[in-house]
């Protein structure tokens, strides 16, 4: 453990956690700097890169123009040539504009080349909804990026993660996509002794033996919630964590619904074609025979996300419609 | 295919002299307004999501909407209440937008960023920096291809003229021929990030110009010289058929949004552009020209005021959209559309 981290007993918030692993990166290794639109003087979109040009100056916190197919395919490049870039995009949205880069480039090239080119770098961005940002600014596609092979996908739903996947992340010879639920960033924990997450595990947040509910990012405070309001049922749920969204922790799902023989998977993605169809189909394919009922689903609804607030919670994963479906699967 | 070479118009009644100048007047004075009190909304959580605000920059809106046809079609960005209230969305459509109620110009479902209206041609509203110019692109062939001589007027900020979309739009409009006006507000800021940081050649005219289409930079903060501009411009689209730039040097009074400090800014800056205060401007212009008077200036205030009060009461009073509504809208089949 660093100094930096010795001294960070203290509750932070998820954004400062994120900022205090940028941090503790950069000091680590010199060939690490970020670079995004408006991470210098502006602070970064949400905040994250308060700070950080004043302490590391402009050449390795690095504002970009609205260019987001040449700076990721720029960061691609740097880290082909040695540097461990963070690149930050704005939101999951935007990153559509990059695309190209990342699945023809970042996800690729160590494969076309023969193992010969790398793209050790990581890119980090926003998802989700919550904050009646509509259609073009509140979509989780975090699980279209899991379908990619080559890509290493992390999605920290605590302040620790936060905190501790960034490090082990820039260290992975791999491209790691770091999705970041815009809803998160004021939440506050203790990043404790979390300087070094592991970024190849699911956890589990609580234990229970009736149901696995799976979460991940911004809908594991929504299992947790259902779980409390479950265990006033009398119906103990066991919430996992998936944290790693590719490649995906299967053992540690398996394990849990073979204790409890029921499942709910909790996304915020769309249903049809989801990364919950992946796990239940995962579940279905390893532990069918352990299974007491189907797979639940419970996703977000299949429109664009509307604005106004009553559609944006009828259209989001709700504690209560966990709950529901965690009664249907129990029943 | 048929070729779009009607000839400029003769102006129409009431495009000069005081009535026209006075218009002008109330249509910046419509948005400053609105835009005011949609600040004391979102303060009182009345309205959410990013909210962002176009003061200081009025006199582009109000000047280039004067000098399109009802016909013309209109790509707009974010940043668009001044762009929707000029052409002539009714106000209470979007305020009750604002508030996601269902008589919102979009049903509830846009808000600030994403007004729509097709009665006046006014394709949006997209928060995708640089994400209009290829509708606007596209909704200009469509105008050749049928023959139409109408224009698309597309707006768009100094920030998305680094995106890819700007220089392959820019390219095809002008090698295709397609009667786009291209309007660039440039404001000097891309959020946060000032244009000299992020463009290697802050002469947007110039770069415009490469791609083979009349390109000129204007001052944004006059309205009359804006719309004579624009009325320039719109008719050598209408004339040629060919794309057109226009570069509006413009400012925002305002923060990027309602989420941003502002930290990036020098207070000296903003307070010298206020001195340009295009609203000011024009009064000022017009009560020394004897056009207007100070008890004149106080009415078309106070009518404005009404206008924007009785747009909040309309909202607070409309209907939300019931939630079994939520899944409408997301395929034309299911609305009978065809
Ligand atoms: C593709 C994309 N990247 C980033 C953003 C975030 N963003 C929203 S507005 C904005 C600044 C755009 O500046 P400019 O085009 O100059 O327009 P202005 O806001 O000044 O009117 C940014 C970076 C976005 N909406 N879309």
């Amino acid at each position: 453990m660093t100094a930096a981290t010795a001294t960070a007993q203290a509750e932070l918030t998820y954004r400062e956690a994120v900022r205090e692993a940028i941090r503790d990166a950069m000091r680590r290794d010199e060939r690490v700097f970020l670079m995004g639109e408006d991470v210098g003087p502006y602070g970064g979109a949400f905040g994250v890169s308060l700070g950080l040009l004043e302490e590391f100056g402009a050449d390795r916190i690095r504002d970009t123009p609205l260019s987001e197919s040449a700076f990721v395919g720029a960061g691609i490049g740097a880290a082909m040539g040695g540097m461990r870039p963070i690149v930050e995009i704005m939101t999951v949205n935007f990153s559509l504009l990059a695309l190209d880069q990342i699945l023809n480039n970042a996800a690729t090239l160590l494969h076309m080349s023969g193992g010969q080119f790398g793209a050790p770098l990581v890119i980090r961005m926003t998802t989700g909804g919550g904050r009646q940002l509509a259609a073009q600014h509140s979509h989780s596609l975090e699980g279209w990026y899991a379908h990619i092979p080559g890509l290493r996908i992390l999605a920290p739903a605590t302040v620790a993660d936060a905190r501790g996947m960034l490090w082990p992340a820039l260290r992975c010879p791999d491209p790691v996509l770091i999705f970041e639920h815009g809803s998160l960033y004021n939440a506050t924990g203790s990043p404790a002794g979390h300087d070094s997450a592991d970024i190849t595990t699911a956890a589990i947040r609580r234990t229970g033996s009736d149901v696995t509910i799976v979460a991940y990012g911004g809908t594991l405070g929504t299992a947790l919630n259902a779980a409390d309001r479950l265990a006033e049922q009398s119906i103990s749920a066991d919430v996992i964590d998936l944290r790693v969204l590719r490649p995906l922790d299967d053992a540690t799902i398996m394990e849990s619904v073979r204790r409890t023989h029921r499942a709910v998977v909790v996304d915020e993605g769309w249903r049809s074609g989801s990364l919950s169809a992946e796990i239940a189909a995962r579940i279905t394919e390893q532990a069918f025979y352990d299974l007491d009922a189907p797979v639940g689903r419970v996703c977000s609804a299949e429109v664009p996300m509307p604005y106004a607030a009553h559609l944006e919670q009828a259209a989001l994963p709700q504690p209560g419609a966990v709950v529901d479906a965690v009664r249907a699967v129990a029943a | 295919m048929k070729t779009a070479t009607a000839g400029p118009r003769p102006a129409a009644p009431g495009r000069a002299g005081p009535a026209h100048r006075r218009d002008l007047l109330r249509q910046m004075l419509r948005i400053r307004r609105f835009e005011e009190r949609c600040v004391e909304l979102y303060s009182a959580t009345k309205i959410r999501g990013f909210l962002h605000l176009y003061i200081g920059e009025e006199a582009v809106a109000a000047g280039v909407m004067a000098a399109l046809e009802p016909a013309d079609a209109v790509v707009s960005t974010y940043r668009e209440h001044g762009h929707a209230l000029a052409r002539g969305v009714p106000m209470d459509a979007i305020m009750a937008e604002m508030y996601g109620k269902a008589t919102g110009c979009s049903r509830g479902r846009g808000g600030s960023m994403h007004l729509f209206d097709r009665a006046t041609n006014f394709h949006g509203g997209s928060a995708i920096v640089g994400g209009g110019l290829p509708l606007a692109v596209g909704l200009a062939l469509a105008d050749r291809m049928a023959g139409r001589s109408r224009v698309t007027a597309c707006f768009f900020g100094d920030g998305a003229v680094a995106e890819g979309e700007f220089h392959e739009c820019l390219n095809l409009a002008a090698l295709w021929h397609l009667p786009v006006l291209f309007l660039c507000e440039n404001n000097l800021y891309a959020m946060g990030t000032r244009i000299d940081r992020a463009q290697a050649n802050t002469d947007l005219a110039a770069r415009a110009a490469t791609y083979g289409m009349t390109a000129h930079a204007v001052d944004g903060m006059d309205v009359r010289v804006v719309e004579k501009a624009a009325r320039r411009a719109a008719a050598a689209v209408r004339a040629t058929g060919s794309p057109y730039f226009l570069e509006l040097r413009t400012y925002r009074f305002r923060a990027h949004s309602m989420y941003d400090p502002d930290r990036y800014r020098d207070k000296a800056e903003i307070a010298r552009w206020q001195q340009r205060d295009p609203i000011d401007t024009l009064a000022r212009r017009m009560i020394s020209d004897g056009e207007l008077d100070e008890p004149g200036l106080a009415q078309l205030n106070a009518d404005v005021e009404a206008e924007v009060a009785a747009s909040v009461t309309a909202a607070e009073q409309a209907p939300v959209e019931p939630v079994d509504q939520l899944t409408r809208f997301v395929y034309a089949e299911d609305e009978g559309l065809p």
